[in-house]
Parts: C-alpha cells; sequence; structure tokens
C-alpha cells in the first residue's frame, strides 16, 4: 500500500502545473450558463489548448490518438486543473468521457479516423441519446426504431434527457432494430449527426432555471449503416462498454472540487458566527470525513484500474452511490451555514445545490446502482 | 502511486485468517460467550494469547532487532482488521502497543491493558495496567466477551498521549473494519439462501439495497483505514475512525434486519458484532472527538 508518487508522477505533476500556470490567465473569461453557444466554444476553446500542449485524451490509448496516461497520470491531471481552477471538461464530457472511449474500443479503424481526432482537437461536441420517455432505468424498453434502407438506417422516434443536444454535432443514439428479438437483442448503437434533417432539438428547463438538457424528437432521419458501431443487434453489449465509462471516471475528479467547497463552507461558517454551533460544526467535520475517505477510494479504484488494465469495473457504482448523496449533503450544510441567504437563486452554492440534486438520478439512479452492486458485486439472485 | 495490498500483505492477511479462523472460529467464540455468563470463570483464554504471541500478532511493529516481526502499521491495520472480523477477545491493541516497553507483551505471556476516557477494559484479567485506575468500578456489560470498568471523572487526570490515543483510534477502526465486512458478508449470505415467497430473499430489492448499502460503507471505511494506516496522519485517522464506527454499528443492525427473527436470537453471532462494535465506538479518538478534529482541519489557519 503506498500513497506516496514516483519521481515520474511528480515530475508529471510539476510539467502540468506549470503549463496550467501559463495557459490559464490566458483563457477568456467564462460565459454566463445559459449562453449555449458561448460555453460550447470556451469549452472548445479549452480541449484544443489541451490538444495543442500534449494533454488531450490523456487517459486514451495512444493508437486513439490519446496520450496512453496511466490511471494514476490522470488523477494528478484531475486533481491539478481542479486546484489551478481550470475549466471542467463541459461540452465535451459525452465526446472525451465515454462516446469516444467506446469508439476506440469498439470502432473499426474508419471510425476511429473519422470520429476520435476532432473530439481531441476540440472541434466537435457528442451528446448521448439512450434514454427515452418510456425508457429511463430500463433502458433496454428503448423503442426508437430503425430500418435499413439501402445503405441508411432510416431512424424514428424519440430521446430525452439529452444533455447540450442543442450544440451537439453528434449523438451516440441507441436504436431499436428488430422489434421481435428479446429485448436486449434488438438494438444497435449509432453515431448521428446532429445536422441531419428530421431532427428537431427541444429544450428543457431544469429546476435550475437552465437549459442543460432537451427532447430530441426523430423523424425518419437517415443514418449511414457505415455509421454503426459493432454489429447489427449487438447493440447492448457496445452500450455495457459506454456506461462502465460513464460511471468509472465522470465523477473523480469533483470530489477535489467538493473539499475545496467543504473548506470554503467552514471558513464562511466561522465568519459569520455558526461555526459556534456544535451539531453544524460537527456535521462539516463528518462531511471531511466522507470526502476525505472518497478520495482515498478513488485513489484504491486507481491502484485497481491501473493493475488491471484499466477498464472501470463496477466498483465505480459503489463510489458513485456514495459521492452523489454526500454531494447533495454538502450544498445542504451549506445552505444552513447561509441561513436564509441560502435561499438567493444568485448564490453559487444555490445553484450547485440545485444541480446537486440530479447526481442520484443522471447516470442511473442510486436505486439502479443499488441493484448493480446487490446483483453484480455481491452475487445476490437477480430481481425481476 | 500503488495504493493496493502487496503480495506479502495478501499473505500476511491470509496467514493471520488462517490462524484465527482455526484458532478462534464460530465455536470458540460462542464457547467463550456462554463461559463468560458463568460468574468466577475466567474468559481471556491465555493458551490461546500465547498463540497469538507466538504468531507475532503483538510484536508485529517490533524491529527485529528487538525480537519483533518488523512490519509497519499496514500490516498492523490488516492484523487487527482480522481480530475484528472474528470478535477476538482481550486487551489485543493495549497488548500490542506494549510490546517491546512491557517484558513479556511481545510474546502473549503478559495481558496488558490501559485505561481508557472514562472506562477500562480487562482491568480484572490483565497483569499490567496501564494509567491511572483509582476509583475503578465494575460495569454490567452487554457483550459478555468486553469486562469493562468505569473510571471516575477526573478532571485533573494527565492528558493520555496523542500518539498513543491516535493508534488506539486506528486499530479500533481497523476492528470495526473487520466486523463490518463480516455481517455483510453473513448478511448476503443469508439472503441468498434464505427463501420466502418462493424465491431467495436476496432477489428482493428491499433486501438487495440494504446489502448494497452496506458494503459500499465497508468499502469507504476500507479505503479510509488503510490510507489512514499509511499516513497515520490525525485527521486521517479521525475520518477513518468515524466511518469504521459507522459501518460496524450500522452494518451489525442491517445484518441483524435481513435475518429477519432469527436475527433478534441470542443464537445468532450479530448480537456480539454489534455490541462489541458499540463499545468499540467508546474508545479513544472516536465520536465527537473525530468529528471535531475534522472540523479543525477545515479551518486550519486564523478565521
Ligand atoms: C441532469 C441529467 C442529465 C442527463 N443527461 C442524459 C443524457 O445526456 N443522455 C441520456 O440518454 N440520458 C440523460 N439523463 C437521463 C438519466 O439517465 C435518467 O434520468 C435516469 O436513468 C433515470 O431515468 P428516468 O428519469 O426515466 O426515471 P425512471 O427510470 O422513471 O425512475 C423514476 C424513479 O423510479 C426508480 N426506479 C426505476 N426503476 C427502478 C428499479 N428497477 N428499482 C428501483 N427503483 C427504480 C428510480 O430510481 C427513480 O427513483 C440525464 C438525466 C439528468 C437528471
Amino acid at each position: 500500500m503506498d500513497l506516496t508518487y514516483t519521481p515520474e508522477e511528480e515530475e508529471f505533476r510539476a510539467r502540468l502545473r506549470a503549463w496550467l500556470a501559463g495557459a490559464l490567465p490566458a483563457l477568456p473569461p467564462r460565459p454566463s450558463p445559459g449562453d449555449w453557444p458561448a460555453r460550447r466554444a470556451y469549452d472548445l476553446g479549452w480541449q484544443r489548448r489541451l490538444y495543442d500542449a500534449g494533454y488531450a485524451g490523456l487517459h486514451w490509448p495512444v493508437d486513439a490518438g490519446g496520450q496512453g496516461a496511466t490511471p494514476t497520470q490522470h488523477l494528478i491531471y484531475l486533481e491539478e486543473t481542479e486546484k489551478a481552477g481550470a475549466p471542467y471538461v463541459g461540452a465535451n464530457f459525452v465526446g472525451l468521457l465515454h462516446a469516444g472511449p467506446t469508439i476506440a474500443s469498439e470502432g473499426d479503424a474508419g471510425q476511429r479516423a473519422r470520429w476520435l481526432p476532432p473530439v481531441l482537437r476540440g472541434e466537435e461536441v457528442w451528446c448521448q441519446g439512450f434514454s427515452e420517455p418510456g425508457a429511463g432505468s430500463d433502458l433496454a424498453a428503448l423503442r426508437t426504431r430503425a430500418w435499413r434502407d439501402g445503405d441508411d438506417y432510416v431512424v424514428s422516434g424519440s430521446k430525452i434527457w439529452t444533455s447540450h443536444a442543442e450544440v451537439a454535432d453528434w449523438c451516440e443514439l441507441l436504436v431499436r432494430t428488430d422489434p421481435d428479438a428479446p429485448r436486449h437483442r434488438g438494438i444497435t448503437w449509432l453515431a448521428m449527426p446532429m445536422d441531419a434533417p428530421g431532427i428537431t432539438v427541444r429544450p428543457l428547463r431544469t429546476l435550475a432555471g437552465s437549459t442543460e438538457f432537451a427532447e430530441v424528437f426523430l423523424d425518419e432521419v437517415r443514418v449511414p449503416v457505415t455509421h454503426r458501431v459493432g454489429a447489427e443487434n449487438d447493440g447492448w453489449r457496445v452500450t455495457m462498454v459506454t456506461l462502465s465509462y460513464e460511471r468509472g471516471t465522470a465523477f473523480v475528479g469533483e470530489v477535489v472540487a467538493c473539499r475545496r467547497v467543504l473548506a470554503e463552507v467552514a471558513r464562511e461558517a466561522r465568519k459569520n458566527g455558526r461555526w459556534d454551533d456544535a451539531v453544524l460544526r460537527r456535521r462539516l467535520g463528518r462531511l471531511n470525513a466522507e470526502f476525505r475517505a472518497l478520495w482515498r477510494l478513488t485513489q484504491w479504484n486507481v491502484g485497481e484500474a491501473q493493475r488491471t488494465g484499466g477498464v472501470p469495473g463496477v466498483g465505480g457504482s459503489v463510489f458513485k452511490l456514495r459521492y452523489s448523496h454526500a454531494r447533495q449533503e454538502l450544498y445542504d450544510a451549506a445552505a444552513e451555514v447561509l441561513g436564509p441567504e441560502s435561499l438567493d437563486p444568485g448564490r453559487e452554492w444555490t445553484l450547485d445545490r440545485l444541480s446537486s440534486l440530479s447526481y442520484t438520478i443522471a447516470a442511473g439512479t442510486s436505486q439502479i446502482q443499488r441493484n448493480i452492486v446487490a446483483e453484480r458485486i455481491l452475487g445476490l439472485p437477480r430481481g425481476r | 502511486m500503488d495504493f493496493q495490498l502487496g503480495p506479502d500483505q495478501k499473505a500476511l492477511r491470509q496467514g493471520v485468517r488462517e490462524l484465527l479462523e482455526g484458532r478462534f472460529g464460530r465455536d470458540a467464540l460462542r464457547a467463550a460467550a456462554d463461559r463468560a455468563e458463568t460468574p468466577g470463570e475466567h474468559v481471556l483464554d491465555r493458551t490461546l494469547w500465547r498463540e497469538l504471541g507466538a504468531a507475532g500478532f503483538f510484536a508485529l511493529r517490533l524491529p527485529e532487532a528487538a525480537g519483533g516481526v518488523g512490519q509497519g502499521l499496514p500490516e498492523a491495520v490488516l492484523a487487527f482488521e482480522e481480530a475484528g472480523r472474528v470478535l477476538l477477545p482481550g486487551p489485543l491493541i493495549a497488548t500490542h502497543l506494549a510490546a517491546g516497553t512491557v517484558p513479556g507483551a511481545a510474546t502473549g505471556e503478559t495481558v496488558v491493558t490501559a485505561a481508557g476516557p472514562g472506562l477500562v477494559e480487562w482491568l480484572d484479567e490483565s497483569d499490567v495496567v496501564h494509567g491511572d485506575t483509582t476509583g475503578a468500578e465494575p460495569l454490567a456489560v452487554l457483550d459478555p466477551l468486553t469486562p469493562l470498568h468505569r473510571l471516575p471523572a477526573a478532571p485533573d487526570r494527565p492528558p493520555t498521549d496523542t500518539r498513543h490515543t491516535l493508534l488506539v483510534s486506528l486499530l479500533t477502526a481497523a476492528e470495526q473494519l473487520g466486523s463490518a465486512a463480516r455481517t455483510c458478508e453473513t448478511a448476503v449470505q443469508h439472503a441468498r439462501t434464505r427463501e420466502q415467497f418462493g424465491r431467495p430473499i436476496g432477489a428482493f430489492q428491499a433486501v438487495q439495497h440494504l446489502c448494497a448499502g452496506m458494503l459500499v460503507r465497508v468499502e469507504l471505511a476500507r479505503a479510509a483505514v488503510y490510507a489512514a494506516a499509511v499516513t497515520a496522519d490525525p485527521t486521517d485517522v479521525a475520518a477513518a475512525r468515524l466511518l469504521a464506527d459507522e459501518a460496524a454499528v450500522r452494518g451489525a443492525r442491517d445484518c441483524l434486519q435481513v435475518h429477519g427473527g432469527m436475527g433478534f436470537t441470542w443464537e445468532s453471532d450479530i448480537h456480539l458484532h454489534l455490541k462489541r462494535a458499540w463499545i468499540r465506538t467508546h474508545r479513544a479518538g472516536g465520536g465527537t472527538q473525530s468529528e471535531e478534529a475534522l472540523a479543525d482541519d477545515l479551518v486550519v489557519g486564523p478565521a
């Protein structure tokens, strides 16, 4: 059990830190949350800088255009970028964290050449078209249909909760290609261009007032057969690859951010006198234990990933379960510290409190994660 | 960075597990608990204590030059985790910490206990007692395998050595972790086999979710306890202790729930885990103290 970093790892950290110190002051001001075109430009601009500096796709394999960094280096990257206040992956989330890795592992040579470089260079944005009005937790119930017509699939149906669909170029889309097959068997994974005729995107307003996600209506949209990743009707297996990436790595860097916010909340409490409330103070102490331990669990999982070759396992569910609830408790405590001020939607912590509500839902609800832990880690018999 | 068990650590854990399962398995635990109910019976098994000594349990961290095993805190934590799994009774931590200073402690010839905050465990059965125990009164206690004395409130009692408190807290966390892992496994095992409504109860989501919650607490506590063993940092130890206490106490409760009526019997071992876990939460450096230490850590520096 070793928590010290090797000289090579420390050198990587020092190099990254030096680069961040130079690159961040040159960044344009952060756009307002509601201005999606500006956010897209900002996020892609940051990605381009990472690309030019040799940090794009850090944890992607080298033959997919990535840097082939070790999981530990990736962890250092997440730690340092957060500490330096660098932008988050933002609109590049789907492309970099799960569509890209899925194409890297399941796509053919032409597909990898077509789709991976623009993600890395910050030229194209992806979104995830998995969920449907009738298929959320029960993803395999999806009904969006696709049928072959010459060299194209013709797709009709609708998707929902599609994050940043408004500004995406591509969509990792799940469609039903064989309605007669058992539910998990007739699904196919397609890369759909978001500018194809027949696509209507209707933004949905979140409870925080923003338009993070959208409904996507598909009316006989033509997607070339060459855009299919994996075999026809083998999309469920490909989807499991996507979901393992989504759940495995998506939230790790945010633990560092939560630790920073927690310290700020404590300092605010000291300033405004709430610190004298022993119950509140101890609650913050307990949250400190949670987030420290979540960071240790991250380091433990990284150690495991390093030994097993880097593919995230179901252990991501254990992390996500505890993290998503701890994050909500953090912002509840922040509200307690702020008192009535916490009701002001203009406060950063108030908006973060609202957005934290999605963490126990998105990427698989807590209930679904518990099912996964029970059945796939603990080996309990399958429920219905 | 490679935060995983090394091959030697895995071997050590396996060795301790085999020793304890062979020497203090379920039957031995129950026999000890029964014996403890007979007034005047000695409960501490001196032969076992010497066997532990011979196996290096107490001398684990003593340098080899001093006749020890020359291991570090991470290895000690793994050994105490195993002790927690089987509910090994006795003042294990005090004796372990006395190895090298109290003659015979390292080999298990001498049983050592130490006064904790307000309580002392195994006072009557120990050969050497650290700390001031004047006025100690025996206390009737829940866990038949942890005799306790209450200590009078003594404001002028010298402050306990902080390094000592740190180690007691960390090794206690390790025992709690072992107990939590054990009750989680026990619950899962039961849920796989017990049938109701024509299927194993583990196929019911309400039961699955209880078990999943147990595992999540165990894994988080494990990461925290192992990390604290590596860093020996007081805040890391406080975090480890808080999460391990919680994993053990709530794990035992949830395990009891999964067992239904059987869980509420004297017959099952679950109550022994719960009672011991409760007792361990009273040891130095736990509860409020951990929370306050962790709160302080958030505001280091001027207000
Ligand atoms: C902010 C945000 C962003 C999102 N982004 C995307 C995106 O980009 N692309 C995309 O495809 N999807 C996205 N989603 C959708 C997300 O994956 C789904 O919301 C989620 O899987 C839950 O599905 P649902 O909303 O249909 O709820 P439902 O599945 O209807 O669930 C409702 C409730 O029932 C519970 N429940 C359902 N089934 C079970 C069960 N078997 N056992 C126990 N309880 C159960 C759930 O836990 C929940 O509490 C996003 C969601 C959010 C909130």
